[in-house]
């Protein structure tokens, strides 16, 4: 996984609450056997007026103009910003894959779905909550200004602004600790083997019917 | 010692450690892979990682497979790799496969109750949002994403918040026709499509302890169509009635101490919420959705909603966004929208109880408009056929077919045409989710097949008897 510290970017609006995985990357682009090459489909359904298939050259494909990032003014955004319950539906891994992809590193947003949630962390993308009086300055300020930019500590878990001002985030410390250093957390579980061990044991002996008919 | 909801004690019970920051570690006591699995697996393998526990991970073809027929040929080449590679990831690891052939295959989340390897008091997961499911037979379990498929596969454990905890109970006596469909479409509706997140929810009162089993778990099914992490309904006879000559339950002694085990899993008279909702049964009507996330529900008699008198701005856009994509009117009625064809399938609704509902419409009728049926297993389609379901279906002028997840996703090929209206049995009407353009209206199987028969949204209960339609024709 990518490690991340800090970002400072462009930041880009998806205004909408909802935002739902199906609405991230569609059902048709799932069956790629790598975890790369999404970016292109991301938000597919708004951002092309032509139906998406996969293996296309997404670079020959009609573009709606009014989706924000097929605007100039947001080209080379590394963080996206929206409004509740972003990441709801599905549990596929390929919405954060494909956020990562097209080059977010942070989504910020009032409120998350959960399994999305712990997904981003996995992917090397931060998904921040703020509450919803400073999305919504956000929004007005990357409205009236061409170029909006923040930057995300996340040791420190500070949002700066160009002014100076900071708004705190809370992120749980084994995440921030796995995103910081870029690492995989099958690894540090591995670590835990002899508890685990000793957990499945007395399992088995308190619960023997979970581990009976199945052998 | 303290007083603890079911789902601390379930919770407690499988926690191995909890971290400093408060994380635990949760033994996860069944696994289920479908064939999205395969980048987990991929994962293993680039680590020269085994499969810590293969006997407690369970594959089931569903999501891909071709339901008009059992032919891997009748699915493009990408879809068929996927169905190969799930087969091909089960047998170098070891994992019991339920694939197209397997007379117990069919929709993860209808095979798992089916087959007893969901059990009350169990902690279930599986790389699938609809997981909560299992819920309804009184297990803790949740969706996963792919990372975490792969940390379970290499040693069945998962690291995980415990999350807040929501009691949603509802008392009264459902009206008739009323279905645990409606339940969640209403509360959903009512509470919004986000008014779960980070809670488990556990159903309770007199109205879900009177829900068959199959009901149950299409209510706990459609518990994270409201940002539910999981949705629970405590074990109680009607569990172990269900459970009895499973083909992976517990049987004869270890059964009646498993089963005595299950019937303490309950929440504790003093055990407190985080969140409390108390719902009459009598305010719920067959319900419907109206425009493109599950809350966007109503009574099916009630009128299309009006952006201009949403509680806030942006709910007022939302609304006003979903009337334009489903191509609707404010204030038009629900039983004027003319209907493309149907779908009666899905982990949420296609249950040997949910065919009979709907045959039970379509009985002596004619459908006016295509669908299809979907079984939710190999196992509900023969028993649907032994009941002479199928000629029911097909007599009507539904297509009949195999089991797998269909219509609802459309990832093996069954799609709507753009801009089509679809009635439907499954559990997400977003943007494009039966295809690009589609248009969902989600409702119970009876009102699907009313759907199917008048050719729009219909209250089904008030359909003319069959026998003055017949008479009618005379």
């Amino acid at each position: 996984m990518k490690a991340l510290t800090t970002v400072t970017g462009l930041v880009a609006p998806m205004d909408r609450s909802n935002v739902d995985t199906d609405m991230i990357i569609p059902k048709q682009f799932l069956k790629s056997i790598k975890r790369s090459g999404f970016g292109p489909n991301l938000f597919d359904q708004l951002r092309y007026l032509d139906e998406g298939q996969p293996g296309q050259d997404s670079s020959q494909r009609p573009l709606n103009p009014d989706f924000p990032l097929n605007q100039a003014r947001f080209a080379g955004a590394s963080i996206l910003l929206s409004r509740a319950n972003f990441g709801c539906g599905s549990s596929r891994e390929h919405a954060p894959w494909a956020l990562e992809d097209y080059g977010f590193r942070v989504v910020i947003a009032s409120s998350f779905a959960d399994i999305f949630y712990n997904n981003c962390f996995k992917n090397g993308v931060l998904p921040i909550v703020v509450d919803d009086g400073q999305i919504e300055r956000w929004f007005k300020r990357l409205d009236a200004q061409v170029g909006f930019t923040l930057t995300v500590d996340l040791p420190n878990q500070q949002v700066i602004d160009a002014d100076g001002n900071s708004v705190a985030f809370e992120v749980n410390d084994f995440r921030k600790h796995c995103l910081v250093n870029g690492l995989d957390d099958i690894g540090l579980t591995l670590l835990e083997a002899d508890k685990i061990k000793q957990y499945e044991l007395t399992h088995a002996q308190q619960h023997p019917w979970v581990f009976g008919q199945i052998k | 010692m303290s007083q603890q909801t079911f789902f601390d004690k379930i919770w407690q019970a499988h926690e191995i450690e909890v971290a400093d920051d408060g994380q635990s570690l949760m033994w996860v006591d069944r696994h289920f892979v479908h064939e999205g699995s395969f980048h987990a697996f991929n994962k293993l393998t680039a680590r020269s990682l085994p499969v810590s526990h293969p006997e407690l991970t369970f594959g089931v073809a569903d999501h891909y497979v071709p339901t008009r027929s059992r032919s891997l040929g009748d699915l493009p080449l990408k879809s068929q790799n996927m169905i190969q590679m799930l087969s091909t990831n089960a047998h170098e690891h070891g994992i019991r496969l339920f694939d197209l052939h397997d007379s117990r295959q069919g929709i993860v989340h209808v095979v798992g109750p089916e087959l007893g390897l969901t059990l009350p008091g169990t902690f279930i997961v599986c790389g699938d949002s609809h997981t909560s499911t299992h819920g309804g037979l009184g297990a803790l379990a949740f969706g996963i994403g792919a990372s975490e498929v792969a940390h379970v596969l290499a040693t069945q454990t998962l690291w995980q918040t415990k999350p807040k905890q929501m009691r949603i109970t509802i008392d009264g006596e459902l009206a008739e026709g009323v279905t645990a469909k409606d339940i969640a479409l209403h509360w959903i509706g009512l509470l919004g499509a986000d008014s779960a997140r980070g809670h488990a929810i556990e159903y309770a009162g007199s109205t879900v302890s009177a829900l068959t089993i199959e009901g149950r778990l299409t209510l706990c099914n459609l518990s994270i169509e409201a940002g539910g992490r999981c949705g629970m309904v405590a074990p109680d006879e009607k569990t172990l009635n269900y459970l009895t000559g499973k083909a992976f339950a517990p049987r004869e002694d270890d059964f009646i101490q498993a089963g005595q085990h299950w019937l303490g899993l309950v929440t504790d008279a003093q055990a407190t919420f985080d969140r409390e909702v108390h719902i009459n049964a009598a305010d719920i009507g067959p319900t419907v959705t109206w425009g493109v996330s599950p809350e966007e529900a109503i009574s099916v008699n009630s009128p299309i909603p009006d952006p201009s008198h949403a509680a806030h701005s942006a709910k007022a856009k939302q609304w006003a966004s979903s009337l334009d994509y489903m191509g609707l009117t404010a204030g038009q009625s629900l039983q004027d929208v003319l209907i493309d064809r149907v779908f009666i399938g899905s982990c949420t609704n296609a249950r040997l109880e949910d065919l009979r509902s709907a045959a039970q419409v379509l009985q002596g009728r004619k459908c006016v408009i295509p669908g299809i049926v979907s079984p939710g297993s190999s196992s509900v389609k023969a028993l649907a056929e032994a009941e002479g379901l199928d000629s029911i279906f097909i007599n009507a002028g539904l297509e009949w077919h195999e089991a797998g997840c269909s219509m609802c996703v459309g990832m093996n090929g069954d799609l709507i045409g753009p801009g089509e209206r679809c009635a439907s049995s499954t559990n997400r009407n977003f943007k494009g989710r039966q295809g690009p353009g589609a248009r969902t209206h989600l409702m119970s199987p009876a009102m699907v097949a009313a759907a199917a028969v008048t050719g729009r949204i219909t209250d089904f209960r008030q359909l003319p008897q069959v026998d003055a339609i017949q008479e009618a024709a005379l």
